[in-house]
């Protein structure tokens, strides 16, 4: 996904000479390509993400379109501020490529887990969320990206993440993507999660279980949303992300708001700081959120 | 390279190999800096982690934590075994060091640019309750970009915190690449200086050197210290040896192993 989100920088970058990128002193030949082709519009800066926030603002000020890349932590938390007064306030067109979104760097220990991003970036105005479900959705997006208005947040994952998107259903920020038809239960998923909500959808046939794949978590889809659970009684949201203040939380407030509020179970992370490294994979089994364990849970959900 | 200095890079690789995975080069150019902190500077007691009148020592450079790892280890803060379990689900010692995990682990980093405003915070407290504790805080190059760093930095010298005590793991390497080229640094001695600091430098793999620097403490009275230790990223492996290439590596698998257990045999 990170392979191909920085070529389409390089590519959108021969296309539009508005378009620049921005590393922090990310790993070496980074968009070698690209810093060969046109040095003057590759910049890597050193360790610190903050003023990389507020540089490309003031370069945005001036007409650019920067594409910012680190790791996903660092590119929300440290430089908050920066994001919210300089790029949201302004709405200015900043691209934050947020390398590892969730629990992608296990091993690394919490320090490096991006679980709170989306919640940290969801109240700011202006800004657009979105995590794409595979390397081919990131394409797509990518084309999307060089004409959204304003700051856009863009989640990564771990790379090699199984191909679940389909270039007919096409693709358009802030529009949700019916994988499948909801029956008695509607599971509505973003980023690699999605491929775990269709797998689990599978473990639940009998019960005919749809997966509604919110790509976009801000603009929220909500007519999308409505539509596609309405007949459901159950509505699910999974996501690799805290309970709080993500996709499940979005997806509350828009049922709520559009007075069809039913009862939803919210898949997620607990409210605490992960423990026990391992792998991506490990840490969300302990959280409960891989498709045998969600199909799990929509049962239980069922009977209850 | 003396025997004890191979003996903890010979740990440093059982970690590599048990994890499959670490920061190699940040690892191996802090070696003889958390060594002779250990060996000859800081008063702690490895049986009581948290006897309140110890020195508090802080890897700012968290990524580093496998040399930390295996000199804590290695004083007897947990078992040597622990180091094969690294990064492993379960196990007691991450990518990154975390406080309240780890025997002897006074602060989780891993964010760079936290370590010394939590040293200047530990300062403050040793001074307020009239304890002998001293704080030391060991940050990377490339970390130094951090604009947190400086209000740090500021503030130390501010409140004359000479039981302060600042080391920089000059590597000259970051992530992407050199220093100089990515932000350079120079005159580093000079900045700190003119931030307040009393400065020294030395060659960071010279453990006598380093020996006579850190028992020499402040360097001046009313000022914090602040030691400016000149390495080799990656030292001991002539390979990784300032190699951007070696700062990480994601999959170590078991020829990787051989040929670094090897190059640690005949290291000069
Ligand atoms: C706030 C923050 N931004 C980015 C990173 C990712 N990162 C880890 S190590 C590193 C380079 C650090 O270079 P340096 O301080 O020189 O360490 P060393 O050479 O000892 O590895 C970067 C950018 C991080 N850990 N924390
Ligand atoms: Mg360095």
């Amino acid at each position: 996904m990170r392979q191909t989100a920085l070529a389409m920088v390089h590519e959108l970058a021969r296309r539009d000479p508005r378009v620049l990128f921005i590393g922090s002193d990310l790993s070496p030949g980074v968009l070698k390509g690209m810093k060969e082709e046109m040095p003057e519009r590759f910049f890597m800066e050193g360790v610190s993400e903050a003023y990389v926030i507020g540089m490309a603002a003031g370069m945005a000020m001036d007409g650019f379109i920067p594409y910012i890349n680190t790791i996903a932590t660092f590119l929300t938390r440290r430089c908050l501020e920066q994001i919210c007064i300089d790029a949201c306030l302004e709405n200015l067109p900043l691209r934050l490529i947020a390398s590892g979104g969730g629990l992608v760097y296990a091993p690394l220990g919490p320090t490096h887990l991006a679980t709170d991003d989306i919640a940290l970036l969801r109240p700011l105005p202006n800004m657009a969320i979105v995590a794409p479900s595979d390397a081919e959705e990131m394409r797509r997006l990518m084309e999307a990206s060089l004409t959204w208005d304003g700051p856009l947040y863009i989640r990564l994952g771990k790379g090699g993440d199984p191909v679940v998107s389909r270039a007919d259903a096409g693709f358009a920020i802030g529009r949700a993507i019916l994988m499948r038809p909801a029956n008695r239960v509607l599971i509505v998923s973003t980023g690699v999660m999605t491929s775990r909500a269709l797998a689990a959808a599978d473990l639940l046939d009998t019960i005919g279980c749809g997966v509604l794949h919110m790509h976009t978590i801000k603009p929220l889809d909500t007519e999308g949303l409505l539509t596609a659970a309405a007949g459901a009684e159950l509505v699910v949201t999974l996501e690799e992300h805290t309970r709080i203040g993500g996709l499940g939380s979005a997806v509350v407030e828009a049922l709520s708001d559009a007075g069809c509020l039913k009862p939803v179970l919210r898949l997620g992370l607990p409210d605490r700081f992960p423990e026990g490294y391992g792998s991506q994979d490990h840490l969300l089994e302990l959280a409960g959120l891989q498709p045998p364990q969600v199909a799990d849970a929509i049962h239980k959900a069922l009977n209850r | 390279m003396d025997a004890r200095s191979r003996y903890l890079r010979s740990l440093v690789i059982d970690a590599l190999e048990g994890g499959g995975r670490g920061h190699v080069g940040s690892t191996l150019s802090l070696i003889e800096i958390v060594r002779v902190l250990y060996d000859d500077v800081l008063r702690v007691r490895p049986d009581d982690p948290a006897w309140p009148d110890r020195d508090r020592f802080i890897l700012s450079k968290g990524h580093g934590c496998l040399a930390l790892y295996a000199v804590l280890a290695d004083k007897g803060f947990f078992p040597v075994e622990a180091l094969k379990e690294q990064c492993r689900p379960g196990a007691m010692l991450g990518g990154h060091p975390q406080r309240g995990h780890t025997p002897g682990v006074e602060a989780s980093t891993g964010a760079l640019g936290h370590g010394l405003a939590l040293g200047v915070g530990m300062a403050l407290a040793a001074r307020l309750q009239r304890r002998p504790s001293r704080t030391f805080v060991v940050m990377g190059d490339g970390e130094l970009d951090e604009g947190s760093v400086w209000e740090a930095a500021m503030a130390a010298s501010k409140h004359r915190l000479d039981n302060l005590v600042a080391l920089v793991d000059y590597n000259k390497l970051q992530s992407y690449g050199s220093v100089a080229e990515v932000l350079d640094l120079e005159p580093l001695a000079d900045k700190w200086r003119s931030f307040g600091f009393a400065v020294a430098e030395v060659d960071g793999h010279d453990v006598n050197g380093l020996r006579n620097r850190l028992t020499a403490l402040p360097f001046e009275s009313g000022r914090p210290s602040m030691l400016i230790c000149h390495t080799v990223k990656g030292k001991g492996l002539d390979f990784a040896e300032g190699q951007a290439l070696w700062h990480h590596k994601a999959r170590i698998e078991a020829p990787d192993v051989a040929r670094m257990r090897q190059a640690l045999e005949t290291a000069r």
